[in-house]
């Protein structure tokens, strides 16, 4: 497996870690005290996690533990209860989920959510929506600034489907296409909204071992290029341990340990939570 | 021509299609009628069937495009339809030429169609799937009985309009001055229309219609309202703002229906607001169906041959309706049962294409 | 004593529409589909409990039960023909079928029954006067309204003891899990639509007894109605599907009364609406977020 170049890690207030190329820099995310209840059960408590602007962190956990649920707050699918969320120095309280995109996150879903029926080269379009612009009439009409601005929607489209190879699927519909290509739209799409933080959950879910090698090359691509910090959910623990630099485990709902790579793997919490107690002698 | 064929997409060699298909079909009727085929009954159904064309194009928009099951769109029509009348009775006189006025009037009753589409899209839009269905079934009653209470006339003082909801208002109570004319009156309807709706009139409105929707579906705000209707909540993630484009979807949709109704309520002299009852919302739904959902040119075959079926049936008689219903039931089952369909399919080597897609 | 009367006539009508409701709300729980034929079976009940009685002489209380017999059969053989090979297909497809057996069954009773309104004869004739004659309550009204709560009780204890009710209940919940675990989905629903329309039979009878002009199209409205009053109540709740029908029969009475004999139906319409505002579930219903 090949190696990827990770940064220094260094503290920060909040609790965590970030690059130290990024110490000079706004982070481009902090959460504080987040908590979200469900009908009296804390879903999530406490949650304090500061992600650097261009770091690749991790957020693992056993299933149920709340890492779906900590990627719906940020993108504000559910209102917190507590805390707030810091999103390249601004406070997002009072935002809903289109604004939270505008404002800089772009997520991926589990459970894959493409435009199934629109064609991949669409899918992307869509994500272009609010970065490529001309109002409904120009277009009902096709006044010459449609034309125009159509042209750049299919050029910028063609661009981003480059990073995966996928030019030659564009006009593919995208409900049709292999899983593994289904995911890849995913990110591409989620990309096109030029994100400050792109939210990864389960990105290498059903992939086979080469194709997860590719993925984490294209991660650590993407965020040379677009300069895009990247917060990942993932259970394959190669991916993880491979190219995630702050690490952030959570089970119950609440944080067990942060750290780098090595740390988590020898932290003895960490360990527990995965394999369960050991028998006391 | 090979390279116009290759510079075209899919798309757009199918829109051209859509045009070629109504343009053929309009002049080969006015072939037919000039011959002297077609009779008087028969001639007498073009403008109707234009009219139904344009709100399975309509109402297409908001069901097949945007997804959502309106059971109410019949309302836009009554209010393009009443609104269209008493702009053209009351522009008479200081518009002499019939075709001005009709275009006068359909643009009216396509603004107050669309007007009335954002009031009732404000909270109608927020609701999903069968609550919306049963919400503008609702605000089509709502609209029938609202359009029933209303009694207008017009005389050299301008519009007098009463709304007669106790029911103990007459046209006598609108005051008209000597030479005022009563326009609409109350549950009977508007009556003494001058029609001046012409089959060409509906060949230019549908071309409008067809060119409005088909455009609105590729461009940037018709792509957001597709991609609302595959997954609402992925549409959101990036970064689209859900009642807006549904809002404007629907807003185009009732404005289209609005200026078929203008166009339906000058083509008859007595027009009562019952006509556009659930019972047509229905109707209108089932051309989209058939014709496939998204698909303009199968809502156009669809509510052709639908409207002629019943008129053809007509040595049936009695049975008529009865075996409209038949057919209908069995082609939805022929069309959606898996077990049906691979045995139709053996019977008739047809295929029918997967609905809700739009190319 | 003008507004009790009302209030009883309400209630009276809400019963009915309660009534329909119920079956409504059970059907549409478990096939989740809107079934708009579900009108017309009351009025097929009306017409078969009216030949029984008028051309065979059957005393009241036989016709009714036949129209339940005749209703319930026509309910299974609907589901079986006409929605049962629909089962997976989109739902637009199912309710396009739905409408088509509605006219089916209208043209089937235009044909039978001929188009003129038939007056129907009422279940039971009579009043019941109060306050020295001031305040009469015919006596279908009280008949209705003990029906409706009778069958709002056994439907209850149905749902929540029995096994079949409880199958009823899987099923709307999850089909895929309840076939998983030995229930059978297709008899379960076919006893559903069984249920719904010997209730709307029943429905039927009731109707016509305190408004007696039949014609093919008398269940188109009291369908509609009734759904609006399931919706209103929080569909597929059974609590639900009572209150929103007695409260729709009462707002109808007192809108007719008070403010527009025109605009009742709007009346009630808008109040629908400004419920599913509030409450986007209805007013019993719960209202289960999309799982992202």
């Amino acid at each position: 497996m090949k190696d990827f170049q990770k940064g220094k890690m260094v503290p920060v207030p909040s609790n965590s870690i970030i690059p130290e190329r990024d110490i000079e820099e706004r982070p481009v995310l902090e959460c504080l005290h987040l908590g979200v209840d469900f009908g009296g059960l804390k879903a999530v408590d406490d949650f304090n996690l500061t992600v650097g602007k261009t770091e690749i962190a991790g957020l693992i956990g056993p299933n149920g533990a709340g890492k779906t649920t900590i990627f719906n707050l940020l993108t504000k699918v559910y209102t917190p209860t507590r805390g707030t969320i810091i999103l390249d120095g601004m406070d997002t309280s009072g935002k809903n989920t289109v604004q939270i995109n505008k404002m800089g996150i772009a997520r991926t879903f589990q459970n894959i959510r493409l435009f199934s029926n629109l064609t991949v080269e669409e899918n992307i379009k869509v994500g272009l929506h609010n970065q490529v612009k001309y109002l409904t009439p120009t277009g009902i009409f096709r006044l010459p600034s449609y034309w125009k601005k159509e042209k750049e929607f299919h050029e910028r489209a063609m661009e981003l489907l480059s990073i995966f190879d996928m030019e030659n699927m564009s006009d593919w519909q995208a409900g049709s296409l292999p899983y593994g290509a289904q995911r890849r739209l995913e990110i591409v799409r989620a990309l096109a909204t030029n994100p400050k933080l792109l939210l990864l959950d389960e990105p290498a879910a059903g992939m086979n071992p080469n194709e997860t090698a590719e993925l984490m090359e294209n991660i650590v691509k993407i965020r040379d290029t677009f300069k895009v910090a990247v917060l990942l959910i993932e259970h394959d623990m190669n991916l993880v341990m491979g190219i995630c630099e702050g690490i952030c485990v959570l089970n119950f709902g609440q944080i067990i340990a942060k750290g780098t790579a090595q740390e988590i793997q020898s932290n003895p919490a960490v360990i527990e939570a995965y394999l369960g107690h050991k028998k006391e002698d | 021509m090979k390279n116009l064929n290759k510079k075209l997409s899919g798309a757009a060699k199918k829109d051209l299609l859509t045009y070629v298909f109504v343009i053929a079909a309009f002049i080969i009727v006015n072939i037919l009628s000039s011959a002297g085929v077609l009779g008087r009954s028969k001639q007498g159904l073009l403008v109707p069937i234009c009219c139904y064309i344009v709100m399975a194009l309509s109402l297409n928009l908001t069901v097949g495009v945007m997804g959502e099951l309106s059971l109410g769109h019949a309302g836009f029509m009554s209010i393009g339809a009443f609104t269209g009348v008493v702009v053209s009775m009351s522009l008479v006189e200081s518009i002499p030429s019939a075709p001005v006025r009709l275009l006068i009037a359909m643009v009216c009753g396509a603004v107050f169609a669309g007007l009335a589409g954002l009031l009732i899209g404000i909270p109608v839009l927020r609701l999903r799937g069968d609550y919306l269905a049963i919400v503008t079934l609702a605000f089509g009653e709502i609209i029938k009985e609202l359009i029933n209470c209303l009694i207008v006339g017009y005389d050299t003082n301008g519009l007098h309009i009463i709304f007669n909801f106790r029911g103990d208002k007459s046209i006598a109570d609108l005051n008209l001055v000597e030479g005022g004319t009563a326009i609409i009156k109350g549950a009977q309807g508007a009556t003494g229309t001058k029609t001046i709706a012409t089959f060409t009139a509906g060949f230019i409105l549908i071309l409008v219609s067809l060119f409005i929707i088909l455009n609105f579906v590729r461009s940037r705000t018709g792509r957001a309202v597709l991609a609302i209707r595959d997954n609402r909540i992925a549409a959101e993630s990036v970064g689209i703002n859900i009642m807006k484009y549904k809002m404007i979807a629907f807003v185009i949709s009732t404005a289209i229906a609005g200026a078929a109704g203008a166009l339906y309520g000058l083509n008859y002299s007595n027009l009562s607001a019952t006509k556009f009852d659930f019972n047509t919302s229905i109707l209108v739904l089932v051309f989209v169906v058939l014709g496939g959902l998204g698909n303009m040119l199968g809502s156009i075959i669809a509510a052709t041959v639908l409207y002629i079926l019943p008129e053809a049936l007509r040595e049936f008689a009695d049975y008529r309706m009865l075996l409209y219903a038949i057919v209908l039931i069995l082609v939805m089952l022929a069309t959606n049962s898996p077990k049906l369909r691979n045995l139709f399919q053996k019977i008739i080597p047809f295929k029918k294409k997967e609905g809700g897609k739009v190319e | 004593m003008e507004f009790l009367s009302y209030l009883i006539s309400g209630i009276s009508l809400g019963s009915v529409y309660a009534i329909i409701a119920l079956g409504y709300t059970m059907v549409y729980g478990i096939a989740k589909m809107l079934n708009f034929a579900h009108g017309d079976v009351i009025m097929v009940g009306g017409y078969i409990s009216y030949t029984f009685m008028a051309y065979l002489n059957c005393p009241g209380w036989l016709s009714v039960i036949v129209a339940m017999l005749v209703c319930t059969i026509l309910g299974v053989l609907i589901e079986g023909f006409a929605y049962r090979p629909l089962r997976e297909a989109p739902s637009l497809a199912v309710l396009i079928t739905a409408i088509g057996v509605s006219y089916l069954l209208q043209n089937l009773a235009l044909l039978i029954w001929k188009p003129d309104p038939i007056s129907y004869p009422s279940l039971i004739g009579g009043t019941f006067k109060l306050f020295g004659g001031q305040l009469s309550i015919s006596y279908i009204s009280i008949l209705t309204i003990a029906a409706c709560i009778v069958i709002m009780v056994a439907l209850t204890l149905f749902t929540s003891k029995t096994k079949m009710g409880k199958a009823m209940r899987a099923c709307s919940e999850d089909k895929g899990a309840a076939q998983l675990m030995g229930i059978n989905v297709n008899r379960t629903i076919s006893v559903t639509f069984a249920i719904g329309s010997a209730l709307a039979a029943v429905a039927g009878v009731l109707l016509c007894s305190s408004y007696p002009s039949l014609v093919p199209t008398t269940g188109s409205m009291p369908g509609i109605k009734a759904f609006t009053a399931a919706v209103f109540g929080g569909i597929g709740s059974i609590p639900g599907a009572f209150l929103g029908g007695i409260l729709l029969g009462v707002i109808e009475a007192f809108a007719k009364a008070y403010i527009s004999t025109q605009l009742a139906n709007s009346i009630v319409f808008a109040m629908l609406i400004i419920v599913l505002l509030v409450r986007p579930a209805g007013l019993l219903g719960k209202y289960v977020p999309e799982k992202v």
